[in-house]
């Protein structure tokens, strides 16, 4: 088997003293759309943070076969791996358009201004407010724009801590449906943890449970939908 | 009418002094809501410094470029050494390290420097720009305002324009998504510290520059308070703000102590922080200051 993109073995964190990942492993391969699913406290969020070096861990983490545990976010970010952190990953006083130049940060090349155009080609209501400030976007369009400037490091993975969390139903699917488009035509690889289950396994190629900081069940996104467990405790079955 | 001028004119004069040290101390709060107690103090080291390479043999302003850059890059290293290690959103131990610094940088300016005030050369023209019956207006507050519109329009263009004033501001909005966009945030606000000194500098030096003034040690003491209050008065995060607050304070300071017979001059500290309280009431964040939404 190839080299997966991202893989993690027998990763724990704590925060003072309080372990809250006990080794658990994981992998995401190029291209691939991979879901972490868990309930509240389960760890979800500590294992994407992990990833960007945002937490005290031990255990392996590597990128393209490169370990990055020793590296800060800054550097992190610079190895290719991009973090929607949960809920409003905006800038909220800066304008929409300098969100998608922050998201930029860490580029010098000239493409940054194409980018943007593209950004806006995929989201009209960004460009129509691109002068406007972050904070004044509605809950759904914070939540494109917070995705648009993670994509603006062109990123070769791209970490989503519940992109559903607080948005309407109808907002979700339009945004579930835009990570799909993404995942294809630019072959976007994302690693989404969700307490969505429904919607999270649509999408996915595979999945994780994450049950109070340990791996529980992994396999095809398909197989878990059918799973009765999962069923039980994430789909309301 | 002449005398209200005049004091209109004293106003603008020392608000606009007032503002300088007030939006270095804006500066910082923007990026870390902490209030850096020793700015003052920062500041009135750097005019000691300029004081000293005139001293040398170095021409007036030529010696206020190289004090700046003293000011500028001994921040830096204060930043470094002292705030750098501490969580940026816990601001307890923080305001402790400024006071600490406040007190130090305050002993160290008058070990070397004494307490003696000693006159402070004339950065601009003397004299009258204008005249009329009993008005004056110096070119010295002209100079004054100027410098402190200046300051205000280097600092904007910098902090819209450039990419590490884009940074800047990003970290003052989010630190988290900061982090995770790439940016280091320590040399972040490094920069802030050391464009804040400059300004600092740049706004003791004037404000020692004043012919009725003269230099010493503990000169920014008062001044503090009054920029401390202009900062506050237009809004703690705002840059345009603090002019605007400085010159409420000078007017407060100058006009309302003047006409109102009840308080006399030796009130007129007090009656620039009754002004503020009120302010304050009225409007928590100041007069351009951003209102604090947070959503739930």
């Amino acid at each position: 088997m190839t080299t997966p993109l991202l893989r993690v073995e027998r990763l724990e964190a704590r925060y003072g003293p309080v372990r809250v990942l006990h080794g658990i492993a994981l992998n995401v391969y190029e291209k691939e759309i991979v879901v972490v699913l868990g309930a509240n406290g389960a760890g979800k969020t500590t294992v994407l943070r992990s990833i960007s070096g945002m937490v005290e861990t031990s255990g392996l983490i590597e990128i393209g076969g490169e370990s990055i545990k020793k590296l800060n976010p800054s550097e992190i970010v610079r190895r290719g791996v991009a973090h929607v952190p949960q809920g409003r990953g905006t800038f909220p006083e800066l304008t929409v358009e300098e969100n998608l130049k922050v998201g930029a940060f860490i580029r010098n090349d000239k493409d940054i201004n194409n980018d943007i155009e593209t950004c806006y080609e995929s989201y009209p209501v960004l460009y129509e407010r691109k002068t406007q400030a972050a904070g004044s976007l509605s809950g759904g369009e914070q939540q494109m724009l917070a995705v648009s400037r993670a994509l603006m490091s062109r990123p070769k993975l791209l970490l989503m801590d519940e992109p559903s969390l607080g948005l309407a139903p109808q907002i979700v699917e339009d945004l579930f449906a835009r990570f799909v488009t993404m995942n294809q035509n630019q072959g976007t690889t994302m690693l989404i943890v969700e307490q969505n289950a429904q919607l999270a396994l649509d999408i996915a190629g595979r999945a994780y449970v994450l049950e109070s900081g340990e791996i529980t069940l992994e396999g095809q996104a398909e197989e878990l939908a059918k799973d009765d467990a999962i069923r039980r405790a994430y789909l309301g079955a | 009418m002449d005398l209200f001028l005049q004091r209109v004119f004293d106003a603008i004069t020392n608000g606009s002094t007032y503002a300088l040290i007030a939006v270095a101390m804006v500066l910082i709060f923007k990026a870390t809501t902490l209030i850096n107690f020793a700015q003052g103090e920062q500041a009135i080291l750097g005019a000691f410094a300029v004081l000293q390479l005139w001293y040398w043999g170095i021409p007036m302003w030529g010696a206020v470029i190289i004090g700046m850059l003293f000011s500028a890059v001994l921040a830096a290293g204060l930043e470094r050494v002292f705030i750098r290690k501490f969580d940026p959103a816990d601001h307890l131990p923080l305001v402790i390290i400024t006071l600490g610094l406040f007190l130090v940088i305050n002993a160290i300016a008058a070990i070397v420097w004494r307490f003696d005030p000693q006159s402070f050369p004339q950065l601009f023209p003397s004299g009258n720009a204008f005249t009329y019956n009993n008005v004056r207006l110096t070119w010295y507050s002209i100079f004054a305002f100027g410098s402190c519109v200046l300051v205000l329009v280097v600092f904007q263009t910098l902090l819209t324009k450039t990419k590490i004033g884009l940074a800047f501001r990003a970290v003052s909005s989010n630190l988290e998504s900061s982090r995770l966009s790439g940016i280091k945030i320590g040399p972040t606000l490094q920069f802030g510290w050391a464009l804040a000194a400059a300004a600092g500098t740049l706004g003791a030096s004037i404000y020692a520059a004043n012919p009725v003034l003269q230099i010493e040690p503990s000169m920014m003491l008062r001044a503090l308070i009054f920029s401390v209050s202009a900062a506050a008065l237009g809004g703690l995060d705002s840059l345009w703000g603090a002019l605007i607050g400085g010159l409420t304070i000078g007017f407060v300071q100058s006009v309302v102590v003047q006409y109102i017979p009840f308080i006399p001059n030796e009130m007129s500290l007090s009656a620039a922080v009754v002004v503020l309280l009120i302010v304050l009431t009225l409007r928590p964040s100041g007069v351009l200051g951003t209102k604090a939404v947070e959503r739930v």
